[in-house]
């Protein structure tokens, strides 16, 4: 099989993002929604078309999914140093692919209702295939440098994103916090990059986790807290992963994005970038696993473990529905980097890898769907809080009965292909790793909870009297939702366990009735909790909430850590380190550079009757000059 | 020897052509020529045989052809931008294709001096180069600046060729021949050797303008028309500096410890002397005669490498100068024919009224000033590169300096352009196509050179024939 036309999937929305950028003051409304939607159709076709290709139709090689590389080269450092720009298929890339192009169509049909008559509607879609170029470019990418120019262009184009409505301060600020937190995750990347490329001289994926490549950095010895250099530049790595994917304790800018529109907060920060630190953990995953005996898999899992317990658990406390799906998304990342970090290579082994994955495609499909679904709620209502709704199954049908099936799908509820996923990833850890098996139990727990909490609370709960009357969103949102509800059950049955594996063999994947009946009842028991809590209105939320007193209160402020980071680096960094440094800089610097620009302009000042335009001056000049010079060549040598 | 015979034939075609054509039709000749040099660029890409004629005095190998190709690159950019003008603010059509006539002769005076095989055959090409300049410089006889220019032109280039002419008979004298390998075998180190080095290189530095012998270029500069400012200051240059390097690197090799002596002074005081003055011009044709001298300074640090190296840094950068120079000079000529205006503060809130415009200029300035990513930024870092690799690292220090201070004054015209606000900004105007295309051509070229290394390393394997 040829894969080499898969350039194009990041090629053409570049193209929309050049075409939008350049004659966004001429293109009318909907012609640019359409050249949008025309463009992310056909990479949609070209990723479904690759995948059905890849999947059933390319031969194995020796039992294994083959991987495929087109690249040129494009940079040489030294002879063995090289950067190429290319694409590389492989079943996680192909899965990825699927995952982007799906919800990036359905964002950018969805958006030609949601932000109907915005200002800057051409530059949203130009923004918009800017980040879906940068996305593809990561997933497809050859090799780690690569992969970080096209992370840092994601970057990018979500501040973009984040900040989209620059007139409000506090999406500017979103968006500044938001990269900000990110860059200096990034910092810990580049630096793992520079370490790879330095001591294993190659960038490629290919030959990083090719045997030769894990012989070579099983070779350097332990040199800190039983990390060897190699470990520690994988670790460095996993930083700027956490970074992007909203790990604890780099999680903060996460809540604050949800200032971007809401298709944005559905394609960004729901379903595509926030994954980018999974992926990137499964792209190195035979790097991680096998250096150091997968000591940099051990942080993976905690920092996974630890996030996905601290975001449901604030996500049970927040009003603002959109806060709730972000700190959900950033409990259900946890999940998947736990998955990841408990997983081993060969055959069946491998089967936290699997569920990660899978949890990767079913999460971004229910999610995309909630979020989406939440921006329907809002686009009626105009409010993003909890407390304005309510009772609105009446009016919005479609919206309410696709955001329940995302519900039961993310919590869970069996026949949903959360339930698939999540039963995998409870597998994995049930197997490998105890403790981290009753978090993520009680984890999936919660999430029923305050997913059916934010539910109920929206479509049934109290009769709130609205100024004007709640109606169902046009068709060109609502048929995204239909199609993402679909795409919340259906992936729950493709045969993931033989397509995406790290060994890339496959396994038969069986559902384990004890963990799918466990499973099922604490969602259930989640589900029933909410419904006797929020499904009328009552007064036991206040109650428990006052129960449990200053724990609340604290996990309503995100256990303070915005604060404690604001604490830091105001009072800490910038008032001791970097207050002395910028008396230095004031002072010294300042002083020096000012002295020298001073004498700059004096001395231009000085020199300016040089040139006075006579041309017996210059002669003179002319012939001094040839004379000085003779004078000194000769004399003075 | 092809594109000096291709050259004249369309001399001498333009010549029939001006006799023939009534003078109201004149204007069509600018088209003619145009795309008869057009042509000519083209077909001086295909491969050509190398070889010496008239018994070395002249020669050409590929890298001589390439340079000849770059030069006409150049001196087509500069023909694109200049027709707005020759169509509108020529009052005399007849003189329409003396422009062409003269700006031709020189370019092949160029090709003879970068061709040459012997200092008689170099100063014939000299010469050539030389005077048809001072015609065009006073083209338009009307303006009392250009006459000025002009005069000034003409006494110092006589004195500058007097000098260097001296150099040669003194280097004749020690050397015991005029061809270039016969020289490099027999010159011995002696003052009067010596002192012919020097009185041939001032000669030279004149064309070049490096300080001292820079001061008429601020007025030629100004007042000449803005085509033939650009032809200066980047043809012009360009091939003095080719036919210098090959000079000192392969005929005076035996006294390289004086000349680099020599390179390292005059550089420091080129690179000082452009920006200090530089600093504060107002006129934007003087301010980039001052940045145009001191890039100059920043090539000799190429050129004290004195090694293949040194040879691949200043082609490369020379590249991407004469593309960054006529980026700027278009957008010069661009507002001076549609406006009159030359002034940095006539760009104030130019963005917000033409900002295609103004984003040209902003690329060349970026390129110029040597900031990342546009090429500029990867010519002055393989010139420290050279520099640094013969040990000279004072002269890199001095250099980083000069181009910090040549920072300032490049971002002046940026501020004006796209900080500043104006209620009286030139108003919004369309060029012609010609000029598009040209400051299109430079704009890709800012990028491509710098960007798509096969040229580099092309240039690279180029060198190695210098």
């Amino acid at each position: 099989m040829n894969f080499s036309y898969t350039f194009l999937v990041p090629l053409i929305p570049f193209a929309v993002f050049i075409f939008l950028g350049f004659f966004y003051n001429r293109i009318k409304e909907n012609i640019s929604g359409w050249i949008g939607v025309a463009g992310l159709t056909s990479v949609a076709v070209l990723s479904y078309y690759t995948a059905i290709q890849y999947f059933y139709h390319t031969p194995k090689l020796d039992g294994k999914f083959q991987t495929f590389v087109y690249s040129v080269n494009w940079m040489n450092f030294t002879d063995t140093l090289k950067v190429d720009m290319g694409v590389l298929i492989d079943p996680i890339s192909v899965m990825m692919l699927v995952v982007v192009s799906t919800i990036s169509l359905m964002v950018h049909i969805y958006s030609m209702g949601y932000m109907h008559g915005d200002r800057g509607f051409t530059k949203f879609y130009a923004f918009l295939s800017l980040f879906t170029f940068s996305m593809m470019g990561l997933v497809l990418a050859t090799n780690l440098f690569q992969i970080y120019i096209f992370w840092e262009l994601v970057g990018v184009s979500s501040f973009l994103l984040i900040g989209y409505y620059y007139e409000k301060p506090s999406a500017v600020a979103a968006a500044k916090k938001a990269f900000i937190v990110t860059r200096f995750a990034d910092f810990g990347f580049l630096v793992g990059i520079l370490l790879v490329g330095y001591y294993l001289g190659s960038f490629d994926f290919q030959y990083l986790n090719g045997p030769e490549g894990i012989a070579a950095a099983q070779k350097f010895g332990s040199i800190f807290m039983g990390f060897s250099v190699i470990g520690l530049a994988l670790v460095l790595m996993f930083m700027g992963g956490a970074g992007k994917s909203a790990m604890f304790p780099l999680h903060i800018w996460l809540p604050d994005a949800m200032e971007g529109p809401t298709p944005v907060s559905a394609l960004i920060h729901a379903a595509t970038m926030v994954v980018a630190g999974v992926y990137l953990v499964a792209r190195m995953f035979p790097m991680f696993n096998f250096v150091d005996h997968g000591s940099a898999l051990h942080i993976v899992a905690w920092v996974g473990a630890i996030s996905t317990l601290i975001a449901a658990i604030i996500a049970l406390t927040q009003f603002d529905i959109k806060r709730v799906l972000a700190f959900s998304t950033m409990s259900q990342i946890g999940y998947m980097m736990l998955a990841l970090g408990v997983s081993g290579y060969d055959g069946h082994e491998g089967v936290g890898y699997m569920a990660s994955m899978w949890h990767l495609f079913t999460h971004a499909m229910f999610k995309g769907l909630l979020f989406l679904g939440a921006g329907s709620v809002i686009h009626a209502v105009h409010s993003n809080l909890m407390q304005d709704m309510g009772g609105l199954h009446k009016y919005m049908k479609i919206t309410s009965i696709t955001f329940l099936i995302a519900a039961l799908s993310i919590a869970g509820f069996p026949g949903f292909s959360g339930f698939f996923s999540k039963d995998e990833i409870l597998i994995a850890t049930f197997h490998h790793n105890r403790p981290i098996f009753y978090i993520t139990l009680f984890v999936a727990g919660l999430t029923a909870f305050y997913m059916f909490r934010l539910y109920f609370s929206i479509f049934w709960n109290k009769k709130t009297h609205y100024h004007h009357t709640p109606h169902e969103s046009p068709l060109t949102m609502t048929i995204p939702l239909v199609f993402l509800a679909i795409m919340s059950i259906v992936p729950g049955y493709f045969p993931f366990t033989e397509w995406v594996t790290p060994d890339k063999v496959g396994f038969h994947g069986h559902i384990d009735p004890m963990m799918a009946s466990i499973a099922t009842t604490v969602g259930v028991l989640g589900i029933g909790l909410a419904y006797f809590f929020y499904f009328k209105p009552t007064d036991y939320p206040a109650k428990i909430s006052a129960a449990f007193g200053t724990f609340y209160v604290w996990t309503k402020n995100k256990f303070y850590i915005d604060e404690l980071y604001l604490f830091v680096t105001r009072n800490i960094i910038f008032k001791y380190i970097s207050g002395s440094f910028a008396w230095f800089d004031k002072k010294v610097v300042d002083g020096t550079m000012n002295l020298i620009g001073n004498s700059t302009v004096v001395g231009s000042e000085a020199i300016k009757g040089v040139q006075s335009g006579k041309v017996q001056d210059y002669a003179f000049a002319f012939v001094g000059g040839v004379i000085i010079l003779v004078i000194v060549v000769i004399y003075m040598l | 020897m092809r594109h000096e015979i291709i050259l004249l034939v369309l001399i001498l075609i333009l010549l029939v052509f001006e006799i023939f054509t009534k003078t109201e039709q004149k204007k069509s000749l600018i088209y003619l020529a145009l795309g008869l040099f057009a042509i000519h660029t083209i077909t001086g890409f295909f491969q050509t045989t190398d070889g010496q004629l008239f018994g070395g005095s002249f020669r050409t190998n590929p890298l001589i052809h390439f340079f000849k190709n770059v030069l006409n690159v150049g001196v087509l950019i500069i023909l694109l931008q200049s027709t707005d003008w020759l169509r509108d603010k020529v009052a005399h059509l007849n003189k329409i294709p003396e422009f062409f006539i003269l700006l031709f002769s020189s370019l092949i005076g160029m090709y003879f001096m970068i061709s040459s095989g012997d200092f008689l055959m170099f100063y014939i090409g000299l010469e050539l180069s030389t005077l048809p300049l001072v015609a065009l410089v006073a083209y338009n006889s009307a303006d009392i600046k250009g006459t000025e220019a002009a005069v000034k032109l003409i006494m110092t280039a006589a004195l500058a060729s007097a000098i260097s002419l001296f150099g040669m008979t003194m280097l004749y004298a020690t050397g015991g021949s005029l061809f270039f390998n016969m020289i490099s075998y027999q010159l011995q180190v002696s003052p009067l050797a010596i002192m012919g080095l020097v009185f041939f290189f001032s000669g030279v530095a004149f064309k070049i303008s490096l300080a001292p012998f820079h001061f008429w270029t601020a007025d030629v500069y100004e007042g000449a028309p803005i085509g033939i400012t650009s032809y200066l200051s980047v043809i012009s240059k360009g091939a003095a500096i080719f036919i210098l390097t090959t000079i000192l690197f392969k005929v005076l090799p035996v006294l390289s410890d004086y000349w680099k002596y020599i390179v390292w002074g005059v550089a420091v005081l080129t690179m000082f002397i452009g920006n200090l003055f530089a600093l504060r011009q107002q006129n934007m044709k003087r301010f980039l005669a001052f940045s145009s001298i001191a890039q100059a300074g920043f090539i000799l640090m190429g050129v004290i490498n004195g090694d293949a190296f040194g040879a691949t840094s200043i082609i490369y950068f020379v590249m991407i100068y004469i593309f960054s120079n006529l980026g700027a000079f278009g957008v010069v000529q661009a507002i001076s024919s549609a406006t009159g205006k030359e002034n940095m503060d006539d760009y104030v809130g130019l963005y917000r009224t033409n900002p295609k415009l103004s984003l040209v200029m902003l690329m060349a300035l970026f390129s110029l000033a040597g900031i990342p990513p546009v090429a500029g930024f990867f010519g002055k870092f393989f010139l420290y590169t050279a520099a640094a690799e013969k040990g000279y690292y004072l002269l890199v220090f001095l250099a980083v300096v000069n181009v910090t201070i040549s920072l300032y004054y490049y971002l002046l015209p940026v501020r004006a352009m796209f900080l500043r606000k104006s209620d009286d900004a030139i108003p919004y105007f369309k060029s012609n196509w010609p000029m598009r295309l040209g400051l299109l051509l430079a704009v890709a070229g800012i990028f491509v050179i710098g960007l798509y290394s096969p040229i580099y390393n092309y240039i690279v394997e180029l060198s190695k024939l210098l």
